[in-house]
């Protein structure tokens, strides 16, 4: 009996020492970990002992005071100018940089909002049995996804040069509205005045209020069966409410339209600058680029959502007397989102990172400006790379996190 | 491409350990000297019909390339951006950066590079089509600039149009083609850059003649060839083979000639050219007929001028300041002894 316990024990042992990296799941899975991460830890402190070696050799630092030095680059007029007020030989680096994000954040929401309502009526053309839609919608997908996003912001910049009327003609994009020529389009810009706080309350105001109704209804028609118009409920009080404060408080606000000036010095015709809102050229093209290319991919995407909701589910909605109107919203779209959602997420983080291909064409977004103009000035390429880095990850992670977000809430609640 | 190329560099810069100094040697281990120049600028560096990369920048190139290994035509020319070309030098993409490159006090102090010469002097010029009837800088109030990007032009402007209270919107590229097709499109009002690649990219426009190159030069450009900071002796040949083509020009030596020279009774003429006991290729791990190899291959600054910008080029470019400082220009070169 002895013995036998013995030798137990004695294989115990053993298999606790060497042999346990071979035969003990745990121990094994470990131990590969830990040299991973050592090796990991080698290479990466090589690497930092390397760069700091070799900047010194070359009389160079490694540091962020740069930051702080004056900015002296004029940068083509942009969202990021507007809200830094940015003005050559008035801001820091750390303005350049702030603007630069301005201006990756407001393609990138700009670009993700059309490409996402565009793509979704290319996807239902893809499904519609309408030939004319559906073949356009098909030709477009097939074209656009298949030809390089580079090419294409290129090709948006030649149309636009190409139709625009000259830099000091005034053409119209929307007759009355929106002007357009060579040096951008110009439109109205609205100038608030004392008083229009009260409008943003009552807007907040109704914001809560249709929440509110929402809910309630929804209750109502637990309990009782009976439906409310919450869709008018919502579109009165949105728009209704602010206006009747707006117009109550006497219309504390007004409107700045853009000045096309006809006479004196040539260079000085034309639209006046800093009078109205002006959208440059090179954000207009990269605009058209990225959603049209972005809104190919996610009409797939669309199209395989919906294709993957059994037809079972749409003749079940029609069974129990639903329109197709409403199946669509509350049969088959609900149970589509699951599958669009996580690639579409994909579709999103591409945009924002396509957007850097704008260095291309001018238009100053992070990596054309900070990680062009500015790091060429201050020479710390390690630096600003990671920095940049850090940026697009933190962008691209709460965008994740946000869709993930959305995700939990339409996913399939299972009993 | 060039955006992805940053990130190359700081990587490059982070793995390559101790691959500082030592330029001359690697550069004859190699067998071939990597020579970064533009992406294209007519009458400094641009592939010829054949693809054969000519111009200022290159000849110079290929005069230290002749220097070194005897071999005019042992380059690799990398072409880079404006953006770009300091961290491809610093990262040692490149053993020389000869790329219409202006010389200034925080190029040679913050990007651990050195200038080693002046090999073009040059400052900024402005090409307006000449329908808006501009004739000067002054009446630019307003005007919408087209420039390259990563440049001091990019500076320059914006000091010129605060200094004279005048308000300009910039459009900064990248490519210096994109440029030139965003203000041939009109883009721009006003098309910025060193006078001689105004001169230079003018040509690529549909119709030359239909624009005008503005009075004003806003700037100096002393353009020159630069190297790596921490590397003396690889400095001291890429500014004593430029110093040797300014050098010989003056005492008359050109391509031709330079074999008859070399029994010259002129002692400077004899200290150049290594002739008789004099070696001063030695001290720099060079041989003793090292000036004498690079101007066999390439000529005199002034041949290699006149081949290249001179008034019988389509650049049209008078010798003006760039002549000898004997002929009434800046050409100085400290002597050979």
């Amino acid at each position: 009996m002895s013995s036998i316990s013995d030798s137990d024990d004695a294989v115990r042992s053993e298999r606790s020492g060497l042999a346990a990296l071979v035969f003990d799941a745990k121990a094994r899975s470990l131990f590969f970990q830990v040299i991973l991460a050592v090796l990991i830890i080698i290479a990466a402190s090589i690497a930092v002992r390397n760069a700091g070696a070799n900047l010194a050799e070359q009389g160079r630092e490694f540091g962020f005071d740069f930051f702080d030095r004056p900015s002296d680059i004029q940068i083509l007029t942009t969202f990021g100018t507007w809200l830094l007020d940015y003005e050559a030989g008035q801001n820091t680096v750390w303005d350049v940089f702030l603007l630069s994000i301005a201006n990756t954040l407001i393609i990138s929401v700009a670009g993700v909002i059309f490409a996402t309502i565009w793509g979704f009526l290319l996807g239902i053309f893809r499904l519609s049995h309408n030939f004319v839609l559906n073949s356009f919608a098909t030709i477009y997908i097939e074209l656009l996804r298949n030809v390089p996003l580079l090419l294409q912001i290129f090709f948006w910049t030649a149309v636009l040069r190409l139709v625009a009327p000259g830099p000091r003609e005034e053409g119209w994009l929307i007759p009355g509205l929106l002007n357009f020529n060579s040096k951008g389009i110009y439109g109205p810009y609205p100038l608030v005045e004392e008083g229009f706080n009260f409008t943003l309350i009552a807007f907040v105001i109704a914001c809560v209020a249709a929440w509110g109704f929402a809910r309630w209804a929804r209750r109502n028609q637990d309990r009782t069966g009976k439906q409310s118009p919450v869709g008018l409920v919502t579109v009165a009080l949105l728009i209704g409410l602010p206006t009747l404060v707006f117009l109550v408080t006497g219309r504390p606000m007004g409107i700045e339209w853009p000045n096309f000036v006809t006479e004196g010095p040539i260079l000085r015709r034309g639209f006046e600058n800093g009078i109205g809102s002006y959208i440059a050229p090179e954000f207009f093209a990269l605009f058209l680029a990225l959603t049209t290319y972005t809104a190919a991919f996610i009409a797939e995407i669309v199209r395989a959502g919906i294709q993957a909701v059994p037809k079972g589910q749409s003749e079940a909605a029609g069974a129990l007397g639903l329109p197709p109107g409403l199946a669509m919203r509350k049969v088959i779209l609900p149970q589509a989102f699951r599958v669009i959602i996580p690639p579409l997420t994909s579709q999103y983080l591409n945009l924002t990172k396509n957007s850097s291909l704008a260095a291309a064409i001018g238009y100053p977004e992070l990596v054309a400006v900070f990680a062009g103009t500015t790091l060429n000035q201050v020479g710390r390429a390690i630096e600003i790379i990671a920095i940049v880095i850090l940026v697009y990850l933190t962008i691209s992670l709460l965008t994740s996190a946000f869709m993930n977000w959305f995700n939990n809430r339409v996913k399939l609640v299972e009993r | 491409m060039t955006p992805k190329f940053y990130p190359l560099a700081a990587i490059a810069m982070l793995a390559a350990g101790g691959a500082a100094a030592g330029t001359l040697d690697d550069v004859k281990a190699a067998g071939k000297l990597k020579c970064g120049v533009s992406q294209g600028l007519p009458g400094f560096s641009t592939p010829d019909d054949s693809g054969k990369w000519t111009g200022l920048d290159v000849d110079y190139c290929r005069a230290v390339a002749a220097t070194v290994l005897d071999d005019p035509e042992a380059v690799e020319f990398v072409s880079l951006s404006a953006k770009d070309r300091f961290t491809a030098l610093s990262s040692g993409e490149i053993d020389i950066l000869s790329r219409n490159t202006t010389w200034t006090i925080t190029r040679d102090t913050d990007l651990g590079i050195t200038f080693t010469g002046i090999s073009y002097y040059d400052g900024q010029g402005m090409l307006v089509p000449a329908s808006l009837g501009v004739t000067s800088a002054l009446e630019l109030d307003g005007a919408t600039i087209c420039t390259n990007t990563g440049t001091t032009t990019e500076l320059n402007i914006t000091d010129y149009f605060k200094q004279h209270d005048m308000t300009f919107e910039l459009v900064a590229l990248e490519n210096s083609d994109e440029v030139v097709a965003a203000y041939g499109a009109g883009r721009c009002d006003v098309f910025t850059t060193d006078r001689s690649g105004v001169a230079a990219e003018r040509l690529k426009l549909a119709d030359p003649d239909a624009h005008v190159v503005l009075p004003e030069t806003i700037s100096k450009e002393p353009l020159g060839p630069s190297v790596r900071a921490d590397d003396k002796e690889w400095e001291r040949v890429s500014r004593w083979v430029l110093n040797a083509l300014i050098e010989a020009e003056e005492y008359g030596i050109t391509s031709e000639n330079v074999d008859e020279m070399m029994s010259s009774n002129n002692p400077s003429v004899q200290r150049i050219l290594g002739a008789g006991d004099n070696d001063y290729g030695a001290a720099m791990g060079l041989t003793k007929d090292w000036a004498a190899r690079a101007i066999k291959a390439v000529g005199n600054y002034g041949e290699i001028y006149d081949r290249n910008v001179g008034p019988d080029t389509p650049l049209k470019l008078d010798r003006g300041v760039n002549n000898l400082w004997n002929n009434g220009g800046f050409m100085y070169a400290p002597p050979i002894r």
